[in-house]
């Protein structure tokens, strides 16, 4: 019956559906003129430089050169390096969130990882230069200097680069992962698991049935921190640096997209420097899309299958 | 029997890294929370919320002028973000299976997961350069722009819990569709509303990265609209990567400010649902 109304509201076109409508094709327009904005505004640098834009090192912006590649590596390794962080423990707390904490935990828990999810970025910034960097840098004098000779982590101790910036980025994006994983376990039909304790299945077997089970969703919920990740910015510019150079060393300092954006564009003295930064913006806003769009997709996809099996309505619900 | 053991320990092991995972990010935000109110609290005192920026050097000082900039930001952003917002959110919950629909949810979604630095350089390239003008209404127009998508999105969702005969109500005494959603639909999941726009103004008040160059900042205190304004957030950007410990000082006030801005929205946003949920439990 409800469908048949909002079908029958679907074809008919009325002054109330025309005046909403108006707002929402609002809403569609600005997202089509954002991008065409960051094309338009970007035009210059896009027909000088082209695709060499993307896989040049050098960026002087005195002598009118640029190349973006410094800071597409440093937004990636930060992100990646972020997500390896945080993947494991943003799992393990939607694990033991809606399955192995005790049911008075669970509210309590949710609100305090969502707090995390709450804090200001400018706020995780200057906690970040005066907390994580002292402390990146004590364990950088730490490091053996048998270590310090690895690419790895070369570089002089200065606390400052891709390892707090690392950091700090998994710190921020666990609440993210953490939720939207949780979201999708608990669309995991509980007979699932009670068809694997039933076999005799231990505690960590029978929640790897339900990961697997829940695999789509999961992977969904990981590409949505990474796509946090890439746009973070505040924070990532106080902590990581800002030299562009293409290096392996989590200890050096690094840029990524979103930083030189903060940093340089209002120092943009021409027009060609001004377009070339807003092409590293209509970078940005092109890869988060990709990243975002896959994540929900792979989200979206997870609820389908969810409601597709057929479910028997558990002893225990019923009973409670 | 020594598989079963095995297993057992195995088992044992994953609980315990699944415990381990959630101190593991509560150790951050304990040590978030503890340095924003420490220091925070050492640095506040009333001349920081009446007083100028002093230049370096001097003691004291506050950051009035950015206190009344952010409130103005938000007030701009609020007001272009709010109604759009609803009206898109009442669109989406009323014809809810059209193509349209699609569309327009998915654009939500998309501005929802623009980085926020993005959207500032399309405020700048829309509100800024033909303007040739930094200013407030640019700030305000970034930020209402990342409010739109909260705002539909949320009170799509909420308008989706007022109950159907509600609805038919309104419609059997013969109001025309608008008539029934505006007076009674929409009322009715006014919480709801609420919690939408709190979510929203939780989640701009903090936002540094898109003010930079849309109201950029200003060292005076101002309440012209198309001139630059200072905001909380750029001025502690500003003062937290300066070489003077004053200045540092007076960073973490200002962050404990803005925290305590977010858990205010968030909190707000939070007595709303559970008003909501009341309203339609009876």
């Amino acid at each position: 019956m409800l469908k048949s109304r909002i079908l029958h509201r679907a074809q008919t076109m009325d002054g109330f559906r025309l005046g909403t409508g108006v707002f929402a094709f609002f809403l569609v327009l600005i997202v089509a003129t954002l991008g065409w904005e960051l094309w338009r505004q970007s035009l210059l640098s896009l027909q000088k430089f082209g695709f060499g834009f993307w896989v040049t090192e050098t960026w002087d912006p005195v002598a009118g050169r640029f190349g973006a590649l410094p800071f597409i590596w440093g937004t990636l390794y930060s992100s990646i390096l972020a997500l390896l962080l945080a993947t494991p423990v943003a799992i393990g707390i939607a694990v033991f969130i809606s399955e192995l904490c005790p049911a008075r935990l669970k509210q309590p828990l949710i609100f305090l990882t969502e707090l995390l999810a709450a804090i200001p970025s400018i706020v995780y910034g200057l906690w970040g230069i005066f907390v994580l960097v002292p402390a990146v840098r004590a364990l950088q004098v730490a490091t053996p200097s048998a270590l310090r000779q690895l690419p790895l982590f070369s570089g002089p101790p200065l606390g400052v680069g891709m390892l707090s910036a690392g950091v700090i980025l998994a710190i921020m994006i666990v609440p993210f992962t953490s939720s939207v994983a949780r979201e999708v376990l608990k669309s995991v039909p509980a007979a699932q698991r009670e068809a694997a304790y039933a076999l005799g299945a231990t505690r960590l077997e029978a929640i790897r049935a339900a990961l697997f089970y829940a695999r789509t969703g999961i992977v969904g919920a990981v590409m949505l921190g990474f796509g946090r990740a890439l746009g973070e910015t505040m924070a990532v510019t106080m902590v990581i640096g800002n030299s562009p150079q293409v290096s392996w060393s989590l200890f050096a300092p690094q840029y990524t997209m979103a930083a030189v954006l903060a940093n340089e564009f209002t120092e943009a003295a021409n027009p060609l420097y001004l377009n070339a930064l807003i092409e590293i913006g209509l970078f940005l806003f092109i890869i988060t899309l990709a990243v975002n769009s896959l994540s929900r997709l792979l989200i979206w996809r997870m609820g389908r299958i969810g409601k597709e099996v057929v479910t028997l309505p558990a002893p225990a619900e019923a009973a409670a | 029997m020594n598989g079963i053991a095995r297993r057992q320990a195995l088992s044992w092991l994953f609980v315990g890294f699944c415990g381990l995972s959630v101190l593991v990010a509560l150790v951050p935000l304990a040590f978030i929370l503890f340095f924003v109110l420490s220091q925070g609290l050492q640095a506040l005192n009333l001349g920081f919320f009446t007083h100028m920026p002093t230049p370096v050097g001097e003691p004291g000082g506050g950051m009035a002028n950015a206190i009344v900039g952010t409130l103005i930001l938000i007030g701009l952003g609020s007001m272009f973000a709010v109604p759009v917002g609803i009206m898109c959110g009442v669109y989406l919950s009323e014809y809810a299976g059209t193509r349209f629909a699609s569309l327009v949810r998915f654009a939500a979604d998309t501005l929802n997961g623009v980085p926020s630095i993005v959207i500032g350089v399309f405020a700048y390239g829309v509100a800024v350069l033909p303007f040739r003008q930094f200013s407030a209404l640019a700030g305000g127009f970034a930020l209402g722009v990342m409010m739109i998508p909260i705002v539909a999105r949320t009170t799509e969702e909420l308008l989706l819990l007022v109950p159907a005969t509600m609805r038919e109500g309104a419609l059997a005494l013969g109001a025309t569709h608008a008539r029934a959603v505006f007076t009674v639909v929409l009322p009715s999941a006014l919480p709801g509303i609420v919690t939408g726009v709190m979510l929203a103004l939780a989640r701009i008040a903090g936002e540094t990265a898109p003010l930079l160059f849309t109201a950029f900042s200003n060292r005076f205190f101002t309440t012209k609209l198309n001139q630059p304004i200072a905001s909380l957030t750029v001025q502690v950007y500003t003062y937290a990567i300066s070489p003077y410990a004053d200045w540092h000082r007076q960073a973490w006030a200002g962050a404990l400010v803005l925290v305590s801005i977010v858990a205010l929205c968030s909190v707000l946003a939070r007595v709303a649902t559970r008003r909501l949920e009341r309203m339609h439990a009876r």
